[in-house]
């Protein structure tokens, strides 16, 4: 296989899960597939923040549900079969990896971003979650559309499968997936999925159990960082806040923890089902955007050095609870709607 | 977040990528512009860095001093820790903490420092003559 293009169309998108699912469905005549819409239907938004557990020396804390599940999810909700595949040898992965592109298929791989060369050295951790599509090979590199990129790009066969058996937590084991016999979907499909999906979304925010998940979530991070300033110290504290605008708002999010990338999908979904409501709940997760952002800025003030006392990170902690309660509604509202 | 407050402050993605947000446009309709980058975010990308730097720094002068091998070094300049490097090199945790003393270090065999220098992606040579 010395050159071999699939017709793949690159999909610049915020979140690198949504981009391939969106961008493989497309590719599979589902015209109508747009990034808010995978994210939505997926149910990516959440919030999660996982006590004692350190990423990077900082707080473990989530803004969407678990990698791989939003494409999964969507995908099941429109009856298109995702076929995934890890491996336990580099070569069987590589193999599996050249047949599909040989059979037409574009297929989505997990990666680790810490070797992948076109990142930005600085945005490169041991994060093993990271999506692109890989659409054929040329002069012995692989054709490659990474969604948070504005173009495609390639990888060397070496590079690929160096980021396709990164290690460590969530260690991609060389996953690829493809959807597999996609049929057209018809709008009542979609609209029943509409329903489904907002409805399970309204469910992880307000009722899986206990105090970490969902809405109680964001109440159990403000009450952390009421605590962080005394237990830590001013700059470990200072670092944390970092942590949490960066899980917040880094390159992946759409700004606003995914919460803008929701109203978008609300908006969009209220001319499917034709319903004003969910415009007016649409605007209720802008407004929480806004104020995560916001949140950021003020967070911001402290790590940068301008403020910090206690009353400072109480002023964070407090706009987190105000949050909690602006979702906490939006998605009581949410969950009343019916067909 | 309305398409005009979106922040333009230049950042690691120039010349790389330009990052996707979700703005409202001037009819109040959602859709997405390009963003170079956000002050409020870089500085905590920024600060991230100054501490990983230190933790480096800091471990390097260990080296130096006798008190941690170079394997503890290269973990911390690879931004790993020890589930990382168990993953990648196949040994226990235990075993590596071990390999972090000075003593234990000198005298491992070949192939385990070769399985070190690989997880590292440096050769065995420069971790073998590391110093601090």
């Amino acid at each position: 296989m010395d050159k071999l293009i699939l017709p793949y169309k690159h999909l610049q998108t915020a979140h690198c899960e949504n981009g391939v699912g969106a961008g493989l469905l497309r590719h599979h005549g589902l015209n109508f597939m747009t990034e808010p819409l995978m994210f939505g239907l997926g149910s990516g938004i959440f919030y999660i923040h996982i006590p004692i557990l350190m990423v990077n020396g900082g707080p473990a804390i989530s803004y969407r549900s678990m990698p791989g599940w939003i494409f999964s999810r969507a995908s099941k909700l429109l009856d298109v079969k995702v076929n995934r595949r890890k491996f336990s040898s580099e070569k069987e992965a590589t193999d599996y990896l050249n047949k599909q592109i040989g059979l037409g298929n574009p297929v989505g791989c997990q990666v680790g971003v810490y070797n992948l060369p076109y990142f930005p050295p600085e945005y490169r951790f041991h994060f093993n979650a990271h999506n692109l599509v890989v659409y054929g090979k040329e002069n012995g590199n692989y054709l490659i559309s990474d969604p948070v990129m504005e173009t495609a790009t390639t990888l060397t066969e070496e590079e690929l499968l160096k980021v396709r058996f990164a290690k460590g937590p969530l260690a991609p084991k060389g996953q690829v997936y493809y959807p597999e016999n996609v049929k057209p979907v018809s709008k009542e499909q979609i609209q029943k999925a509409i329903y489904k999906s907002i409805h399970r979304s309204a469910f992880d925010m307000l009722n899986i159990p206990g105090a970490i998940c969902g809405v109680d979530g964001i109440k159990y991070t403000a009450k952390q960082i009421r605590n962080w300033r005394e237990k830590l110290g001013p700059r470990k504290a200072g670092l944390y806040l970092g942590q949490i605008v960066r899980m917040q708002e880094e390159i992946g999010t759409g700004g606003g923890g995914f919460r803008f990338l929701y109203a978008a999908f609300l908006e969009q979904a209220s001319n499917y089902i034709n319903n004003e409501e969910l415009l007016k709940i649409s605007d209720e997760f802008t407004k929480a955007g806004d104020l995560w952002r916001a949140s950021a800025v003020n967070m911001g003030r402290i790590y940068k050095g301008r403020l910090n006392e206690q009353k400072d990170f109480e002023e964070s902690a407090n706009m987190l609870d105000e949050i909690s309660e602006i979702e906490r509604a939006a998605f009581k509202a949410l969950r009343k709607i019916k067909a | 977040m309305k398409k005009e407050d979106l922040p333009q402050d230049p950042s690691a993605l120039v010349g790389v990528t330009r990052d996707l947000c979700y703005v409202k446009d001037a009819n109040g309709k959602y859709t997405t512009d390009l963003s170079i980058g956000w002050d409020v975010k870089k500085q905590a990308l920024d600060n991230a860095w100054n501490d990983i730097n230190e933790r480096i720094n800091e471990a390097a002068l260990q080296v130096k001093y006798g008190k941690m091998s170079p394997v503890f070094y290269f973990m911390e300049k690879k931004l790993m820790d020890l589930t990382l490097l168990s993953g990648y090199t196949g040994f226990w945790k235990l075993t590596i903490k071990r390999h972090f003393k000075p003593s234990v270090f000198k005298s491992l065999s070949d192939t385990k420092l070769t399985a070190y220098a690989k997880a590292f992606d440096i050769s065995a040579e420069e971790l073998k003559n590391f110093n601090g």
